[in-house]
């Protein structure tokens, strides 16, 4: 029951500059909502804070951490959490289209992630090389990646001085052992900043869409210890195979089929060992340098270790 | 989504001589789909495996469909490879292929008992691809050592069970443990395996 207590505390913390409020008064709307109504203590967080809203005349981003809680890129592994963070622009990028007004990279000490700033939030202007303290962001998953996105609720702050951006690169080596489901010729949604790859002609936002060519492969890479997924975009796919977009599609127009052009990737790549560099995303690797291990091998300190054995 | 958060099965890394003394199986959970393991002698389950060898033979050895069986060898020994109607595109690799060739075999441990009462080891194929000797070599060396970290755990752990204070499941090895229930294979005959092995790459690259 003091966690009853705790929220009220902490209710009373985001208030206190802003309405003279008593933690009993708000501890005993909290014990209404959550003894009497048996709504969860979150929930009646939620409730109660909107309440106090109300009474001083404020908007969420007003008060501090309305319900998010601080956190670190890395720690970013399910979708729509509130939380905030303090991060550095690395990257903006062109928005692709009119409701977004910026979106580009964040990175703190422990990795990156992408963000999105919706034109509607009318939110200040994050400029890039700046260091922010971004309080109640939600984050977001698209096939395995984390994003998060900045709301009209979200609190930005810059901060002085620069910080420290961590290093995601993962190096993966091993044998490419399978190739995974939407692999090789693909149709996503032509729609701006959705991207998603369509299941027969359809794309789970938009529905039935004239989709547009892309080509990957969505592999595993396995050293006999773990076996790591490892996205390849249409540049790698054609370092690795050969194969152009423009190639395979050509292909799939001679067949009358894009099937052929993941069995004829497969073909390729299967059985291969490789070298793989780039940034995790979720539980994807995503390939930006990839070698192919086909030099020699040398297996004399190996030899040394099994006879001392 | 949820069916692709499981978590894919490793393909583990084993020489011929050990993959077929593999013959004991088991699951780990009741459930219908629950994956099926071969217990490695080194002490590691196996539910998938990679391996490189020769393919030195393809015959069919189906009555009424296709049933294609490859010989894949090793420095260590053979491993039987089987790919009927349900392996469409391995079959067709055994069907075409050319012997002998370096080829790569994704797939899954599977067992058969004979009329005598001998357990066989034999791998069902997920794929087959034909790839060089750079290759070969390549997985010979990972292939040993994969081997000999699996045998240094179990010697670890064979160690603490016969250590006078008896320090019960020190490592929690416990597939070192099922080793020591199931079979009488003494690790000694992959750690040698691991010497040939590595003694053939080593003689080939001179």
């Amino acid at each position: 029951m003091s966690d009853v207590r705790q929220h009220a505390e902490d209710v009373h913390e985001q208030f206190s500059d802003h309405i003279d409020v008593a933690v009993d008064d708000v501890e005993g709307r909290l014990r209404t909502l959550v003894d009497e109504y048996k709504v969860p203590v979150e929930e009646a967080r939620r409730s109660v804070t909107n309440h106090y809203l109300e009474e001083a005349g404020l908007e969420r981003e007003d008060i501090a951490g309305g319900g998010s809680e601080a956190a670190e890129i890395e720690d970013v592994d399910e979708p729509e959490q509130w939380i905030d963070l303090t991060a550095k622009v690395i990257e903006l990028w062109e928005p692709r289209s009119d409701s977004v007004a910026q979106v580009g990279l964040l990175g703190d000490p422990t990795g990156t992630i992408k963000f999105t700033k919706w034109a509607k939030s009318d939110l200040p202007s994050l400029s890039e090389g700046g260091v922010y303290e971004l309080r109640n962001v939600v984050t977001d998953e698209y096939e395995g990646r984390y994003s998060v996105k900045l709301n009209s609720t979200t609190g930005i702050e810059e901060v002085e001085g620069d910080l420290e951006v961590g290093d995601d690169t993962s190096v993966v080596e091993g044998a490419l052992v399978d190739m995974q489901r939407g692999s090789g010729l693909i149709k996503r949604c032509p729609h701006d900043d959705c991207t998603r790859v369509l299941q027969n002609g359809r794309c789970n936002e938009h529905g039935e869409v004239e989709g547009e060519f892309d080509l990957r492969i969505k592999g595993v890479v396995d050293d006999g210890i773990d076996a790591h997924e490892v996205i390849f975009d249409a540049e790698a796919t054609e370092g690795l195979t050969g194969i152009s977009l423009e190639e395979a599609k050509e292909m799939a127009m001679d067949a009358l089929d894009t099937t052929v052009v993941a069995d004829e990737i497969r073909g390729r790549v299967v059985g291969t060992y490789y070298r793989i560099e780039g940034p995790t995303f979720g539980r994807y690797v995503l390939a930006d340098d990839v070698e192919e291990l086909d030099g020699a091998v040398d297996g004399e300190a190996l030899l040394i270790r099994a006879r001392s054995m | 989504m949820s069916g692709s958060q499981l978590t894919r099965e490793v393909a583990r890394r084993t020489f011929a001589s050990e993959f077929n003394d593999a013959t004991y199986t088991f699951k780990e959970s009741d459930e219908e789909r629950a994956p099926n393991y071969a217990l490695l002698p080194t002490g590691e389950r196996a539910n998938r495996v990679f391996v490189v060898g020769t393919l030195t033979e393809t015959e069919d050895v189906g009555e009424d469909s296709e049933y294609w069986r490859g010989r894949v060898v090793d420095p260590t020994g053979t491993f039987f490879v089987y790919a009927g109607q349900y392996q469409p595109e391995a079959a067709s690799v055994l069907r075409e292929a050319e012997t002998p060739a370096y080829v790569s075999v994704v797939g899954k441990p599977r067992t058969y008992e004979t009329d005598d009462g001998t357990v066989n080891v034999s791998l069902r194929p997920e794929s087959i691809a034909v790839v060089d000797e750079a290759t070969r070599n390549r997985w010979v060396v990972e292939t040993a050592e994969r081997t000999l970290d699996r045998i240094e755990a179990f010697e670890a752990w064979e160690a603490e069970e016969e250590s006078p204070e008896g320090a019960p499941d020190a490592t929690g090895n416990e597939y070192a443990r099922m080793v020591d229930e199931r079979y009488d294979l003494p690790v000694e005959n992959y750690r040698r395996a691991v010497v040939e092995a590595l003694e053939s790459v080593e003689g080939s690259a001179d």
